[in-house]
């Protein structure tokens, strides 16, 4: 791949010789960097890090009758009493140990013979697979709902040729958790396994013909030489899936709005309920805190478990 | 080189991955093709039994609901115009951003990069609250500005551009240095025109992040003048009576441009994502 190999092209012609003044280069390079960085400092100190500071402020106010009255922790232990946000957290958590684990697996078979010889037509599937990743979290998250509808969806209608049954996709608890993570591996494994086929892509041949030479098959060979070699791309799919689960929105607000009966509750759509449909800032911040920790202590324990160990 | 895996096997093995391969393909490209089938048709046809399996002829009348629902036109030039300035915006602030950090040491470098990197960890929603706070202070409700400005500086933006950047060569920079340039005209000069497809793959990221991204526009555009159309297409969705002929054709057209910038500049959007990782 060409990945911008920079020609050493010549540079504009040294002008006006003559006119080049000893500028105090070396202190101009030293403020340079300073002003490069400037614009995103400023924008992310104003955006990112006054809201982070505020947020937790804001957790530790309630608001009543329109004035904000300092609680202390209150918010924080009214969470721990909420059985909703106990079932956010749960599924949520589903989510997390049953749909990312089945990604991933599937998105490293999918690397795998993305990068296999066997396959015909590689960038053809290479573009293909990788196209829901385009679409709109919104946009998918409506098709999904209109092909998954009981009674006329076409998903139920194609089923029916074959003899099943109307399947209950976004009405009944269980399958409405399953039709969600359904669209989700729908939209991240293609994106998954583009970044592990990248890592593939740096595994040496030489590694599969000593495999090959000491008579390691192709199951063994993937084990031994394939997957030790993922092992950072797995790591970093595991963490980024990690974390845009915890943060999961998008999707089950539009496919079920959380529903049926809160089977697809997630912390970000209750987030999301306390913020600005009951306008309960303060308990939404605590529950943001609460995201942002459990997001930072999952990370911590994949670095550790996943991390290097070679 | 990587062709190693497998080539002496047996073309009956390749055959039949293959084929199982297009098979998946198929299924996992079934949305798309419905989606532009659906789209030209009315609510009704969409969930007759059976339901439509080819295009049909309701795409005008559906385009023309769109507009009088939602003032369709508005919402698509409210995403295009957000999108392409916060693709423009966004770009500079991020390649500036990784660019210092690629090619200078200089004091606070690790902390500062440690703290912008902060962002990609803390989920977005602990910022929803007192950001939405920060826009209705300053009147920005239902404001372009509202929607672009608190993501210029994004993490992942500036982490890209310092990945790619740290590929170029220092003597470049140098020769830059030496034919007479300030340190902005070699950024200008030698720095960003080898970096074009690292550039491309960033504007494509950003592009289809702004596009695409619901949450933040869908709580600080509250008047649907101002809707882009995610927004638009959620609200549409909310109200009894749906209609899903006009929010499939609505949701199509936005999958117009992603799928033009996609096709026009993939070649570089992976090369620009598997950059750095790549070494052949």
């Amino acid at each position: 791949m060409t990945t911008s190999v920079p020609q050493t092209r010549t540079a504009p012609p040294p002008a006006r010789t003559k006119a080049k003044r000893h500028r105090p280069r070396r202190s101009a390079r030293r403020l340079a960097p300073y002003l490069f960085l400037l614009p995103a400092a400023a924008l992310f100190a104003v955006f990112k890090l006054y809201p982070i500071g505020r947020s937790f402020f804001l957790s530790l106010f309630k608001s009543v009758d329109g004035v904000d009255r300092y609680v202390g922790l209150d918010n924080y232990a009214r969470l721990m009493d909420d059985p909703l946000f106990w079932t956010a957290l749960r599924n949520t958590g589903i989510i997390l140990v049953v749909q990312v684990p089945l990604m991933l697996a599937l998105a490293t078979g999918l690397a795998v013979a993305l990068n296999s010889a066997l396959l015909r037509a590689r960038p053809v599937f290479r573009l293909g697979f990788f196209l829901p990743m385009i679409t709109g979290l919104v946009a998918y998250g409506i098709i999904f709902s209109v092909l998954l509808n009981q009674q006329y969806g076409l998903a139920n209608w194609l089923l029916s040729l074959v003899g099943f049954g109307e399947v209950p996709w976004l009405t009944d608890p269980l399958w409405a958790q399953i039709s969600l993570g359904l669209a989700l591996t729908w939209h991240y494994t293609g994106y998954n396994a583009v970044i592990l086929l990248a890592r593939l892509q740096t595994i040496p041949a030489e590694l599969y013909n000593a495999a090959a030479v000491d008579g390691a098959g192709t199951w063994q060979s993937f084990r031994h030489v394939t997957l030790p070699g993922l092992r950072p791309a797995i790591l970093l799919t595991t963490v980024l899936s990690t974390i845009g689960t915890l943060q999961i929105f998008d999707e089950p607000y539009i496919l079920t709005r959380g529903g049926p009966d809160n089977a697809t509750l997630t912390i970000g759509v209750y987030l999301y309920q306390n913020a600005f449909q009951y306008f309960d800032f303060g308990y939404a911040s605590a529950i943001a805190y609460v995201l942002a920790v459990l997001i930072g202590v999952l990370g911590l324990i994949q670095f550790r478990v996943l991390g290097d160990k070679s | 080189m990587r062709q190693a895996m497998g080539q002496s096997r047996s073309p009956g093995k390749s055959i039949m991955l293959t084929s199982g391969f297009a098979v998946a393909l198929a299924v996992v490209l079934i949305p798309f093709y419905w989606l532009v089938v659906a789209s030209t048709h009315s609510t009704a046809d969409i969930f007759g039994s059976p339901p439509p399996l080819l295009p049909g002829g309701h795409l005008g009348e559906n385009l023309a609901s769109l507009q009088e629902t939602v003032s369709f036109g508005q919402v698509v030039l409210n995403s295009l115009l957000i999108a392409a300035v916060y693709t423009v915006c966004a770009g500079l602030v991020c390649t500036l951003a990784g660019y210092a950090f690629a090619k200078y040491r200089f004091k606070g470098q690790n902390w500062l990069f440690g703290v912008l990197m902060l962002g990609l960890v803390i989920p977005n929603q602990v910022t929803l609250v007192p950001l939405f706070q920060l826009m209705a202070d300053w009147q920005w409700l239902n404001t372009y500005q509202a929607v672009i400005m608190p993501n210029l500086a994004l993490p992942f933006g500036i982490f890209l551009m310092r990945q790619s950047m740290a590929a170029l060569p220092d003597e470049l920079l140098d020769s830059g240095r030496m034919d007479g340039c300030g340190e902005f005209k070699v950024f200008l000069r030698v720095v960003l025109p080898p970096m074009k497809p690292a550039l491309a793959a960033l504007a494509i990221f950003l592009f289809l992040f702004q596009w695409n991204d619901f949450i933040w526009p869908l709580i600080v555009l509250r008047d649907s003048g101002s809707y882009t159309i995610p927004v638009a297409l959620a609200s549409l969705q909310g109200v009894d009576d749906t209609d899903y002929g006009a929010i499939l054709t609505g949701t199509a057209v936005a999958a117009i441009p992603m799928a033009l910038v996609f096709l026009a500049l993939q070649r570089h959007f992976v090369s620009g994502l598997l950059a750095g990782a790549v070494k052949e």
